[in-house]
């Protein structure tokens, strides 16, 4: 599914990526943690092609296509999807509109029709209830005036409408109450067919007991310095990074 | 000169066509003076009271001077260059076919989905055809002469309704208001005159699409609509299609007039040629645009979108009279490559409990700049007034400007002001969050354009804000690199 052979990239003329390698196959599940700064979400602006994000060597191939070549808005019509660390907020636009341009879009790039206002919404408001999310939400601008948790299960909404096939979830669980992480892991693990591969960027393993990773990498200062199984991330939970760097010495 | 002279000279018929070899003549030669006014009169077959107000203002307009006071920059107008009258419409120098007529033009029809047989009307070529909108006027007008509204050209007005166009003809925009109002005033050819009687709600939305010969108004247009006692109209101005005219100096003046508990509804949606993307060949804008709440409760609304034209100067007002009267200005304007717009509103509030509201979105593109210059005055009579003003600036890149010049008069303490304003911009984060859900940027700006203008596209009528919406993604095509 997506292959980064060592990857090279700058921001703003900084060096933060400095030879990641990463193997994802589908259907799988891929936990990325890391101390703050260490790169993880430049590496998701790299992956989505994110403007000012410089890639100074490697390679990142998706699908079997050669992902550096295209536009952003290319990558996300092959299945490429990020749920953002931050999700903007665009004041004005309605979210059911915003999001049934982007589903068309997308089937555009796939040569499918548009979808008609009247699927489009019975779809949304399967999705909605699938998520336990609050209907009103999705007749607001996109994400204007949303908490920090309303934001975070917005983009989750967006990925189960969209249909990815590799989805790079940055930090969804910061910010979530109990109930909201369950919700938002719930829907997660519904995109989970076997087919569909995730990144996920998380701190925290309660994220991670409710959505169990295949493979968990550490990310320090640009590079992955380590990988297993779900026993690491535990490990890393009661014993901080300290002792991976101490091993790497 | 006083006025009893000038009857008497006129009377007298001392004056001369002079160098207008004859009456029968299709144009004027290029130049402004009292000879040329009575030409434009007496082609018009006008009363002796019409020229006199044309002369006056002719007068008047002498003795003042071009304003110079909006934020825009232009080359000196030659007004002497200007031909004040041609008919039918001069096509000596359009383009001969659309095989002449600048492609980006014709792109953007295509985009817009302008009809095959409107554009060559549109950029200007000469047709001979005749349109299907005729049939549909002339549909159109017999329900509206069983309503009892009145809605004609204003050459028509001035045969059939004399009394009527005499009686409110400036009435609300004096021919000395300002300068270019009094050009106006001066050398109009036609436009639009729209009455509606008491009680009457007109049947549908008036559209100047509709009237017969409104192709030709040309560049010195004169709009007059009044609603009498409890009447009620919603009137459309413009069409979304970039329309070229020959005519660089564009100098309208509307005056709306409303009595008591009358509502007069203005949208307006203008696309003038605003010039190649070095801003050459545009259209220069000068308009005066007011109304009148003369009656208690009564209302009158301006809603616009502005996208074209090179220089945009134009501030539609109200004039708050009544007691209780609602005045409202709802406004898109949008600037893109070298244009310019200067644009606002005025509020005056002089009766009791009148109440204003002003929502004015701005957004900025390429090199271009726009101003919101707006003047709320509460004279002392107004007491319990309030007005709120919400004016917003968006920009997209970095070589735009946005500028807010807001004025506020207020005596003693008439009433309550209140005053918002913000500057944004397209921001990366925006466009970038748009473009990893799949849309491409130009979607993307356009959306969130749309949604920095929701509040005032909820205004206009409903087929309008929808072509309203594509005619933003065309305008700011290009504009982010
Ligand atoms: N525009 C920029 N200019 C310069 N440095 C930047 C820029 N954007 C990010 N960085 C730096 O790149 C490094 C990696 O940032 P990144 O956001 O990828 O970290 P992260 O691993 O996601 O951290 P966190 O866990 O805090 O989210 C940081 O040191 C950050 O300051
Ligand atoms: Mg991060």
């Amino acid at each position: 599914m997506l292959n980064i052979v060592d990857l090279h990239a700058e921001v703003g003329g900084k060096p933060i990526l400095k030879g990641l390698s990463l193997s994802v196959g589908a259907g799988e599940v891929h936990a990325i943690m890391g101390p703050n700064g260490s790169g993880k979400s430049t590496l998701a602006n790299v992956l989505s092609g994110r403007e000012g994000y410089e890639v100074t060597g490697g390679s990142i191939q998706f699908l079997g296509v050669d992902m550096l070549t295209l536009k952003p808005e290319e990558r996300a019509a092959l299945g490429l999807f990020l749920a953002f660390q931050y999700p903007v907020e665009i004041p004005g636009v309605n979210n059911t509109y915003f999001l049934k341009a982007a589903l068309n879009a997308v089937r555009k790039h796939r040569g499918e029709e548009e979808i008609d206002a009247v699927d489009f919404l019975a779809l949304m408001k399967a999705k909605l209830a699938a998520l336990s999310m609050n209907e009103l939400l999705i007749n607001r601008g996109v994400n204007e005036g949303f908490s920090g948790g309303e934001k975070k299960r917005n983009e989750i909404l967006q990925m189960t409408i969209l249909e990815p096939k590799l989805c790079i979830l940055d930090e969804i669980d910061s910010g979530l109450d109990i109930d909201a992480l369950r919700y938002v892991a719930d829907g997660v693990n519904m995109q989970r067919d076997g087919k569909r591969s995730m990144i996920m960027v998380t701190h925290y393993q309660r994220l991670l007991d409710y959505i169990v990773p295949d493979y968990v990498h550490v990310l320090t200062d640009g590079k992955i310095v380590h990988s297993g199984g779900p026993q690491l991330a535990k490990d890393l939970e009661s014993q901080g990074y300290g002792w991976l760097k101490a091993e790497e010495e | 000169m006083s006025s009893s002279t000038e009857i008497e000279s006129l009377a007298t018929g001392e004056y001369k066509y002079g160098f207008i070899t004859d009456i029968e003549s299709d144009s004027a030669p290029p130049g402004l003076n009292e000879d040329i006014i009575r030409f434009i009169s007496a082609k018009k077959s006008e009363p002796t009271w019409l020229l006199e107000w044309r002369l006056k203002a002719y007068r008047r307009w002498c003795t003042m001077v071009e304003p110079n006071w909006a934020h825009v920059k232009y080359p000196a107008i030659d007004y002497q260059a200007i031909v004040y009258y041609s008919a039918p419409k001069s096509t000596a120098n359009g383009p001969k076919s659309l095989d002449e007529v600048d492609p980006e033009l014709l792109a953007t029809y295509e985009k817009l989905g302008i009809p095959l047989h409107e554009r060559a009307r549109l950029a200007g070529v000469a047709v001979d055809a005749v349109f299907d909108s005729v049939s549909v006027a002339t549909t159109f007008k017999s329900k509206l002469a069983e309503a009892g509204v009145i809605f004609c050209s204003f050459s028509e007005a001035v045969r059939e309704h004399p009394d009527l166009v005499r009686k409110y003809l400036g009435s609300v925009v004096p021919y000395a208001d300002n300068y270019f109002a009094a050009l106006n005033s001066a050398v109009f050819t036609d436009g639009s005159f729209c009455y509606i009687p008491k009680g009457v709600r007109c049947p549908m939305e008036l559209s100047t699409y509709f009237r017969i010969n409104a192709a030709n108004t040309g560049q010195f247009e004169r709009t007059l609509i009044v609603c009498e006692d409890n009447a009620h109209v919603s009137y459309l101005e413009g069409c979304t299609a970039p329309q070229r005219d020959e005519n660089q100096l564009h100098a309208a003046v509307v005056e709306l007039v409303a009595l008591e508990n009358a509502e007069i509804k203005y949208s307006t949606v203008q696309n003038w040629y605003p010039g190649d993307k070095e801003g050459k060949g545009g259209i220069y804008n000068f308009v005066t645009k007011r109304g009148a709440c003369r009656g208690k409760k009564s209302k009158i609304s301006w809603t616009q979108v502005e996208t074209g034209s090179a220089i945009t100067w134009k501030y539609p007002s109200v004039i708050l009279q009544g007691d209780d009267s609602v005045g409202e200005f709802y406004s898109v304007a949008v600037t893109n490559n070298r244009q310019q717009a200067d644009t606002g509103t005025k509020m005056i509030h002089l009766g009791k409990n009148t109440k204003s509201t002003v929502i004015a979105k701005g957004i900025a593109a390429g090199r271009s700049n726009s101003s919101y210059r707006g003047l709320i005055k509460m004279k002392r009579g107004a007491v319990g007034a309030r007005n709120y003003t919400q004016c917003d600036s968006l920009l997209i890149g970095s070589r735009c400007g946005a500028h807010t010049f807001p004025y506020i008069e207020v005596e003693g303490n008439a009433g309550q002001v209140e005053h918002e304003a913000s500057t944004s911009k397209v921001s990366d984060e925006q466009l970038f969050y748009c473009r990893q859900r799949g849309l491409d940027p130009e979607q993307a700006v356009s959306l969130i354009v749309g949604g920095f203008c929701r509040e005032v596209f909820r205004k206009l009528p409903m087929e309008f804000a929808v072509e309203a919406q594509k005619l933003l993604s065309v305008s700011l095509e290009g504009s982010i690199g």
